[in-house]
Parts: C-alpha cells; sequence; structure tokens
C-alpha cells in the first residue's frame, strides 16, 4: 500500500524558481509518468520524493505520512537512475544487495532475495559479473533489479530506456509493464518518449516550467487536450494547428472559415466564443483523409514511408503546413496535389489564450 | 619530401629528449662523482675516465648514520601522508559533495597559502614547537609536513572526486548508506587510483623536503635531507663524499618513484585528458 500525495509542492534553486505549486495525488500501484519537454523539472520532482534534494515549499505525504525530512532510504522507495548508476567496483550480485548490506541482513537472506530478483529478471548467469562486463540493457536489468530487491513501496524511475537502442527499448518497455503488473507497486516515471508515456501509464502528467498542464489517462490527453501545449505534446506525428476565424455561432456549433474560405461545423460549446474571433484548429494527422471532396489542397513536400502508413507533409494554400496519415501504400509522390477531408468531430478548437474549447458532446 | 605530421613527431621526440637529458644530467653527474676520490672530483676538466672507487660510501656510512636518518625518511613521509589523508579525504569529501557558496574560494585560499615563502612563519613555528616539545622529534615533522601538503591534496582529491558520478552515491544514498558508508564503500573505492597518486606525490614532496627537516631537528629525527647537508658542513665541501650522501638519500625514493609511475602519471594526468 503507497500512495504518494504532493501538496503545493515548490522548488527553487538560488533564485530561479524549478517548480512552481505542484499538486497530485498519486493512488497505490497506480502507474503515473511525468513528461514534459527537456528542462520542465521532471527530474527535479522526482528528486524531491526520492528525498535526494530538499522540498523549498509544499508537503510530500507518502502513505499520508509527511516525509518532506525523512532521509531517502526510509521512504520505502526505489529508484532506477537514466545512467543506471550501478556500482561499478562490485559484482552484480553485490549491487543488488547492497541495500541488505547495509541493513544488516545475513548472508543467507542476501543471496535469497537477490537470486529471487535475479531469477525474475534473468540476471542469474550475469550474478559474478562487474557492471563494465554487462551490455546496456543488462545493465538496466541490474539497476531494477537493485530496485526490486529492496522490495520498495514506490519505484521511481527517470528515463530509464532513453540509453538504450530502439529494440531494446521497446523490449525493456514491456517488462516494466509486466514488472507493474506482477509487483503490485506505485510507480512514477519520467520520459520525454512520448510512446512510453501512453504505452506504461495509468496517469499522464504533462509538465512544462515546473507546472502541471494537465492529468489525466493516456487516452483522456490524446482525445481531450485541455490546451495547445499538450495537443502538440501527446500524440505523434505532432496535431496540425491551423490559425482559423470564426464565421458564426450557435448552440453547441461553431463554424470556422478555412484557409480556403470554406466553412466547416466544429461541435463545440460556443458560448465562449464569439464571431470574427481568432481561433486555432486543431486536428490529427491520423483523423485527415485523402478524399475528392477534401477541405484542403496542397502540394506534398515530403512523403515518410514507414511500410504501414505514410506520412504526407503538405503545404496547402496560404503558406500553411500540414501532416497526414495515410495508407501504407498509398500512391501519393512529392509534388503531387492532394486533396485532404477533415470532419467536424474530429476537430479539436483553441481560443487565443491556447485554451481548449470545451466540447459538446 | 618528408611528410610534415612526420617531422612534427620527430621535432618533438627530439624536444623531448633533450629536456629529459638536461634534467637527468646533474643526477648522473653526481652518481659518476660519487665513484671518483676527492681529488678527481674537483678536477677541471672534468675527468671522464677514472679509476671507480667505493672509499666514498664507505666514509660516508662511518660518519653519519644512514640507516637511522633513512627510517626517519619512510616513517616522517608515511606518517605525514597518512595524517595528510586522514583530513583531507573528509574535508574534500565535503567540498566536492556538499558545496557552499563559498567552497570555491576556499579552496583557492588554501592553495594560495602554499605561496607564502616557509621562511616567513619559520620563528613563530620554531617557537610553537619549541614550547611544545616538538623539535627533534618525528611527531613534529610529521605534522609540519602533513600540514604542508595538506592544500594541494585537498585540491588533488578534491578534483578527482568530482569525477565520481553523483548518481552512484545518490544511489547509495537510496541504498540506505550513511555519509561515512558513502564515504567507505563507494568514494573511496571508486577514486582509488587518485587517493593512491596523491599519496605518492605526498610521499615524494615530503622525502625531498629540506627547509623544515634542517631547521626542526637536528639529529634524532633528521631524516636523509639532514643527513645530506651534514656532508657540506663547516670543514670544507667534500664534493665526492657529498654526491655519495646524495645518492643514497635519493635511491629509495627514485626506485619507489620508478616503480609507481604509471600509478602516478594517470593520476596526475587525470582531468587533463578526458
Ligand atoms: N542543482 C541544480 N541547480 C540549479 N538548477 C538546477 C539544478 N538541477 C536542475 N536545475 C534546473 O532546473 C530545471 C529543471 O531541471 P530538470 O533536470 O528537473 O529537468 P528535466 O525536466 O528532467 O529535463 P530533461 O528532460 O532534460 O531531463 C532546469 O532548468 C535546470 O537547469
Ligand atoms: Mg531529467
Amino acid at each position: 500500500m503507497a500512495s504518494v500525495k504532493l501538496r503545493d509542492i515548490r522548488k527553487t534553486f538560488g533564485r530561479t524558481e524549478v517548480l512552481r505549486g505542484i499538486d497530485l495525488e498519486i493512488e497505490d500501484r497506480e502507474f503515473v509518468v511525468f513528461v514534459g519537454p527537456s528542462g520542465c523539472g521532471k527530474s527535479t520532482l522526482l528528486r524531491l520524493i526520492a528525498g535526494l534534494e530538499e522540498i523549498t515549499e509544499g508537503d510530500l505525504l507518502i502513505d499520508g505520512q509527511r516525509v518532506n525530512d525523512t532521509p531517502p532510504d526510509r521512504r520505502g522507495l526505489a529508484m532506477v537512475f537514466q545512467s543506471y548508476a550501478l556500482y561499478p567496483h562490485m559484482t552484480v550480485a553485490d549491487n543488488m544487495g547492497f541495500s541488505l548490506r547495509l541493513a544488516g541482513a545475513t548472508k543467507d537472506e542476501r543471496d535469497r532475495k537477490v537470486r529471487e530478483a535475479a531469477r525474475a529478471l534473468q540476471l542469474e548467469p550475469l550474478l559474478d559479473r562487474k557492471p563494465r562486463e554487462l551490455s546496456g540493457g543488462q545493465r538496466q536489468r541490474v539497476a531494477i533489479g537493485r530496485a526490486i530487491v529492496r522490495n520498495p513501496k514506490v519505484f521511481l524511475f527517470d528515463e530509464p530506456l532513453s540509453n538504450l537502442d530502439a529494440g531494446l527499448r521497446v523490449q525493456m518497455r514491456i517488462e516494466i509493464a509486466r514488472l507493474h503488473e506482477s509487483l503490485d507497486a506505485t510507480m512514477i516515471y519520467v520520459t520525454h518518449d512520448q510512446v512510453e508515456a501512453m504505452t506504461l501509464a495509468d496517469r499522464i502528467v504533462v509538465l512544462r516550467d515546473g507546472a502541471i498542464e494537465q492529468t489525466g489517462t493516456p487516452l483522456d490527453l490524446y482525445n481531450h487536450p485541455e490546451n495547445i501545449f499538450v495537443a502538440e505534446f501527446i500524440g505523434s506525428p505532432k496535431m496540425n494547428l491551423l490559425p482559423v476565424r470564426v464565421k458564426t455561432v450557435s448552440d453547441d456549433n461553431v463554424t470556422v472559415t478555412l484557409p480556403d474560405g470554406g466553412a466547416l461545423d466544429v461541435p463545440v460549446k460556443s458560448d465562449q466564443l464569439g464571431a470574427d474571433e481568432q481561433v486555432t484548429l486543431g486536428v490529427r494527422p491520423e483523423r485527415m483523409r485523402i478524399s475528392e471532396r477534401g477541405q484542403f489542397v496542397g502540394q506534398v513536400l515530403v512523403a515518410e514511408r514507414l511500410g504501414s502508413e505514410t506520412y504526407l507533409y503538405l503545404q496547402i494554400e496560404g503558406g500553411e503546413m500540414l501532416t497526414i496519415e495515410t495508407d501504407g501504400d498509398s500512391l501519393a509522390r512529392i509534388h503531387d496535389r492532394v486533396a485532404v477531408e477533415v470532419k467536424g468531430e474530429n476537430c479539436h478548437l483553441f481560443n487565443s489564450a491556447g485554451e481548449a474549447v470545451g466540447r459538446a458532446d | 619530401m618528408i611528410n610534415r605530421p612526420l617531422l612534427k613527431k620527430l621535432t618533438l621526440t627530439l624536444v623531448a629528449w633533450t629536456a629529459a637529458l638536461i634534467m637527468f644530467f646533474p643526477v648522473f653527474w653526481m652518481l659518476v662523482a660519487s665513484f671518483k676520490t676527492e681529488i678527481d672530483a674537483v678536477a677541471t676538466p672534468p675527468m671522464l675516465v677514472f679509476k671507480p672507487t667505493l672509499e666514498n660510501y664507505a666514509a660516508v656510512q662511518q660518519r653519519a648514520n644512514y640507516i637511522n636518518s633513512a627510517i626517519n625518511s619512510v616513517a616522517i613521509s608515511m606518517g605525514a601522508t597518512l595524517l595528510a589523508l586522514a583530513l583531507g579525504i573528509p574535508a574534500a569529501y565535503a567540498m566536492a559533495f556538499f558545496p557552499t557558496r563559498r567552497t570555491r574560494s576556499t579552496l583557492l585560499w588554501m592553495l594560495s597559502t602554499k605561496m607564502l615563502p616557509p621562511v616567513g612563519v619559520l620563528v613563530p613555528i620554531y617557537l610553537l614547537f619549541r614550547d611544545v616539545g616538538l623539535i627533534d622529534t618525528k611527531a613534529g615533522l610529521i605534522i609540519i609536513y602533513a600540514l604542508m601538503n595538506l592544500p594541494i591534496m585537498v585540491w588533488l582529491l578534491y578534483t578527482f572526486f568530482k569525477e565520481v558520478p553523483r548518481d552512484i552515491l545518490e544511489a547509495g544514498r537510496i541504498d540506505g548508506a550513511s555519509r561515512r558508508q558513502e564515504l567507505f564503500y563507494l568514494l573511496m573505492p571508486l577514486s582509488l587510483p587518485g587517493i593512491a597518486s596523491t599519496a605518492l606525490l605526498s610521499i615524494i614532496l615530503c622525502w625531498n623536503e629540506a627547509f623544515w627537516s634542517l631547521n626542526l631537528t637536528t639529529s634524532d629525527a633528521a631524516p636523509l635531507t639532514a643527513f645530506i647537508s651534514s656532508f657540506s658542513a663547516p670543514e670544507g665541501l667534500f664534493w665526492a663524499k657529498l654526491s655519495a650522501a646524495s645518492t643514497l638519500a635519493i635511491a629509495p625514493i627514485l626506485l619507489f618513484g620508478w616503480m609507481s609511475q604509471r600509478q602516478l602519471v594517470r593520476g596526475l594526468t587525470f582531468g587533463a585528458v578526458k
């Protein structure tokens, strides 16, 4: 049982405020992922929870207990670092058993627990090696093993997979998901890989400049981003954003004027918008379809063929760029002119402050 | 035509050899002189062909206690090095991992004390030592040598500790290591090569130190530097015997330095060749 609660957490380094009031409740056994651009404070937040940095202001509660002043090893958590941070002068077994040794466990108990964790991670044949004799993936596994041996209530991961190659990353991602399943522990995971975030998280927390932009399930964020920042950050390739003008407003519907002069009905709550207001239209590339009746006509600048699908980068009239996802066997080629259709119900509208206009449904 | 990289390499090699020979020559000359008779040793032009003799070494043995001085040198160098490490390691650890706003200037200030000529504090130190009875004791020299080398040792240890990845110590902290355990189980093993070369440097500096040993010892605690200087005594300069004494004095440290050469070079160029 371990819930983690952050109450108005602030952190300043010297004069710069790096975290500006974080409120968050993480439930027992939840898998929460922090995402955000580089420098937004993800690692700092994780390190505050771990107890490696002092909290400037606010309260951190683990299982309802305020732990601001509790040293790291007594918070009942384990951390996996991006650099693995294995002890280079110790064998794999000693690395994994170090915490037990410090806690004064007997050699038998240590051996047993290390073996148990090693078995779960297929590390048994490597127990006598030094970290430098391991591959990157194996090192990461040892780092995870070292965390498991402590039997923590909360696992903290700081970009654990970012030093691995693509194939290994997918494999380790699946392993971490399985681990979460089997260990029943609370996990907090930092990444700026949004595929990792989408696939692993029960809940994603999007951070920007030391503040939370939005919190929600992966699909929540994908389908209902609360602002342009989140809309762009979640989803790959990025959501298309076009400046448009409101034409008319009626009940639960806003009609906007597209760059080509055509009109599009978007089913959003209309009470916040007035006619002639400048807004931003957002459409995901995978929600755009090549069609004769398309509202946007553009020239293909680049075609990326991934096999299963093709991304076309179009320049439409007015100079704006659009990305669309289409079939893997699409015949479109560079310099071709294609028409793209968009349905109003697949669109997002953002007001001039960048906030999403609520959906009508 | 000779290609340029080769030419550059040849020039560099030549310069390096010249420098090495110039530095080595006095040592070589001293070694040669120690096997000459006193007359041959002062002959001009210098004699290159002569009949070697061991009489200087015999004379030196007779007049002074080489073994006693050598033991003093070893004991004092080792003692001072251990004392300086015991003080320097915790200091460097604190500065490297728990810096305050003034850490940087503290380090610079410590180093700047090395710029003070030691003779400037000779009288106060002498009086102090006399009052507490440290004159002509090994303990006295150990203390003064340790203090003398401490700034440079803290500085070196500080740079070595800085090279240890923070993450590893933090992982240790999460695993439950106290500050002391962190220092003994993680930081010291991880920077062992650095600590070793710092210790080596300290031993060499202590071994070669002459100012304090000449001023603060008479006989009981006299190390080899004092032993040498006793041969440039009032009766006049005996070149051959002085050379023999000097050869005896530097032989152990030269041997020691030669055996630990790799360690020393690795330590002193650490960080510079990343
Ligand atoms: N010890 C420190 N002293 C001063 N500033 C710091 C310190 N640690 C972090 N910062 C600053 O805090 C901000 C957030 O850093 P943090 O490492 O948390 O970012 P991040 O979101 O993890 O970025 P990345 O994705 O690049 O890892 C940065 O602007 C960084 O410069
Ligand atoms: Mg980070």
